[in-house]
């Protein structure tokens, strides 16, 4: 039997907002053991001194203290769980601290988190279960080639991506929004596998990955199930050909958001969360709709315009639907108001999420919404940077799981 | 006799004060051990669930986090039941611990905000402000026996 992955967690507040065994239930779906690291309290006073951030909480001290002993090697974890009360400003500044401490101090991957009572449980899952691939797989995620015949399927919670790769080429891409999750993935299949010219047969190894990742790799017999936080970090980083050193990994998806640290192609730190519908690709589809285009036209659309003519009164879906639709009503053109769109989305995702992760150079976008070219474009502006958009990057997913795949071809 | 609730709730040699001298201590009674192996200091000592961050919104808006309404579903109603007080600020971790600020500050607000007797004490650094510190507990719950 494989030993479980331990996380130490490192919090202030989950079991008196009644999560805790939330927490430990996450881990131990994804074969991992969540333990608290043993420290003194003697060692609390030295540590908390030592790392010199003036904390009032007992219990963030004890936090500090219990990060310090991980980092010095006093305790023993393969991964590391930050997690504190949304909207505690204290405990935020703690968790952003420690996350960077212990990413530039050791090797432990680290994944932080801000609760409520009610946790959305999906996403925790997932957060999990990357923690405990990045322990596990390793040597799996150091991959940097694909070989042989594979398929990688991305059942996302938007769209269903199918990609046939053969000897690190892709050959085969299926596309189209997620209806029935099992027929949606069949047909991308079908479709990829037809543009490929091979039959399932010959497909020598299947990854999935996605919200539907269990459900179609059970149907498929996938060999790898994967999260996407890994799976999509190793997609950009190899189609965006930047598998060594420092990367930064942005995915807008239609139903919640990634902000991912790599280093060498393997995440170190990293941010997951639906903020909120504004800012998700859900919202420019809704542009998109308002506008009369398709989400295609959306980006060059958007180029064209310049967002600082309408005023944006709110991040909401709704709401900021609305001012949208005021400043068509107010004589904007369709241009500004598509610019509009895009900065919001990229303004909050800058704002709410990004500050989660250092951002290193090269920021890969990837994902259906980095095909906007207003979003890329918005994103730039806000990091003072140039982005890089990969080819194939629409199907990232696919292609992490059809290259990780390859690592379970029999021959390998 | 009194009820009389401590801060930090979980001195267990406060609250022993407050029983030999024939009061209610309201606390939480656990212990701090010399090592921690729970997820906090002052890990609760009952199954806490979602429900209870929701009790606490008697105490605290929803704005507040979470885990602040946890804790406020233990010591709201204690506050409220309370006859007396006794407050130990800046106490060390060993003599007692509530492990999030942000509840002791709204703790020791709500018991400013009560007109009950009250004592509030710095924690002593040496052996003769500790003797002052435990002569002025056993006054006031002395006196506050004798008022009762």
């Amino acid at each position: 039997m494989t030993r479980p992955v331990r996380i130490a967690q490192l919090s202030c507040g989950p079991e008196y907002s009644g999560i805790q065994h939330e927490i430990d239930e996450a881990a131990r779906q994804v074969g991992g053991e969540i333990f608290y690291p043993d420290v003194a309290l003697k060692d609390i006073h030295r540590d908390f001194a030592k790392f010199g951030l003036d904390v009032k909480s007992p219990d963030l001290k004890l936090t500090i203290a219990r990060a310090m002993a991980l980092v010095e090697g006093r305790v023993e974890a393969d991964a590391v769980f930050i997690a504190t009360c949304f909207r505690c400003a204290e405990a935020a500044i703690v968790r952003n601290e420690l996350r960077r401490y212990i990413n530039e101090h050791s090797r432990l991957p680290v994944v932080s988190y801000s609760f409520t009572e009610r946790t959305t449980s999906g996403t925790l899952l997932t957060r999990m279960e990357a923690l405990t691939t990045i322990a596990r797989r390793r040597a799996l995620l150091a991959r940097e080639t694909q070989n042989g015949l594979t398929l990688g399927v991305d059942s996302g919670s938007a769209t269903t991506k199918a990609i046939v790769m053969r000897d690190d080429q892709i050959i085969g891409t299926g596309w189209q929004p997620t209806t029935e999750v099992l027929k949606s993935a069949h047909e991308v299949i079908a479709h990829a596998l037809a543009e490929a010219g091979v039959t399932r047969d010959e497909i020598q190894a299947v990854g999935t990955t996605g919200y539907g990742r269990f459900l179609v790799g059970k149907e498929i017999k996938a060999d790898l199930i994967q999260e996407e936080l890994t799976v999509n970090s190793k997609g950009a980083v190899y189609l965006a050909n930047r598998q060594h050193g420092p990367a930064t990994v942005i995915d807008i998806g239609g139903m919640d958001n990634k902000a991912i640290s790599v280093m060498d192609g393997i995440p170190g730190v990293f941010t997951m969360g639906g903020i909120c519908a504004g800012a998700s690709g859900r919202f420019l589809e809704m542009t998109a709709k308002r506008l009369g285009v398709e989400i295609t036209e959306l980006g060059p659309l958007s180029m064209k315009g310049f967002g600082g003519r309408v005023s944006m009164n709110s991040y909401c879906i709704v709401f900021g639907t609305q001012s949208l639709v005021n400043a068509l009503a107010a004589g904007s053109t369709r241009e500004d108001v598509a610019a509009a769109a895009c900065h919001s989305v990229a303004e909050q995702v800058y704002e709410q999420q990004l500050q989660e992760v250092d951002i290193k150079e090269p920021v890969i976008m990837v994902g259906g919404t980095s095909l906007i070219e207003g979003l890329v474009f918005a994103m730039g502006e806000l990091l003072q940077t140039k982005i890089v958009v990969p080819p194939y990057s629409q199907y990232i997913g696919a292609v992490g799981s059809a290259l990780l795949a390859s690592g379970f071809i029999k021959d390998d | 006799m009194a009820k009389v609730f401590i801060y930090p709730a979980t001195s267990l040699i406060l609250s022993d004060m407050v029983a030999r001298f024939g009061h209610t201590p309201l606390s939480s009674a656990t212990a701090i051990r010399e090592r921690i192996q729970t997820a906090g200091l002052e890990s609760p000592p009952l199954q806490i669930t979602p429900e209870e961050a929701k009790k606490g919104l008697k105490w605290a808006a929803v704005e507040v986090p979470a885990g602040v309404r946890g804790r406020m579903s233990l010591y709201g109603p204690m506050i409220e039941a309370c006859e007396a007080a006794i407050i130990i600020n800046d106490a060390d971790l060993a003599f007692g611990c509530m492990g999030c600020a942000r509840t002791n500050e709204l703790i020791k607000f709500l018991v400013h905000q009560k007109t009950i007797p009250r004592l509030e004490l710095n924690y002593p650094k040496n052996e003769e402000e500790g003797v002052k510190f435990v002569a002025a507990i056993k006054r006031f719950l002395t006196e506050l026996g004798a008022t009762k």
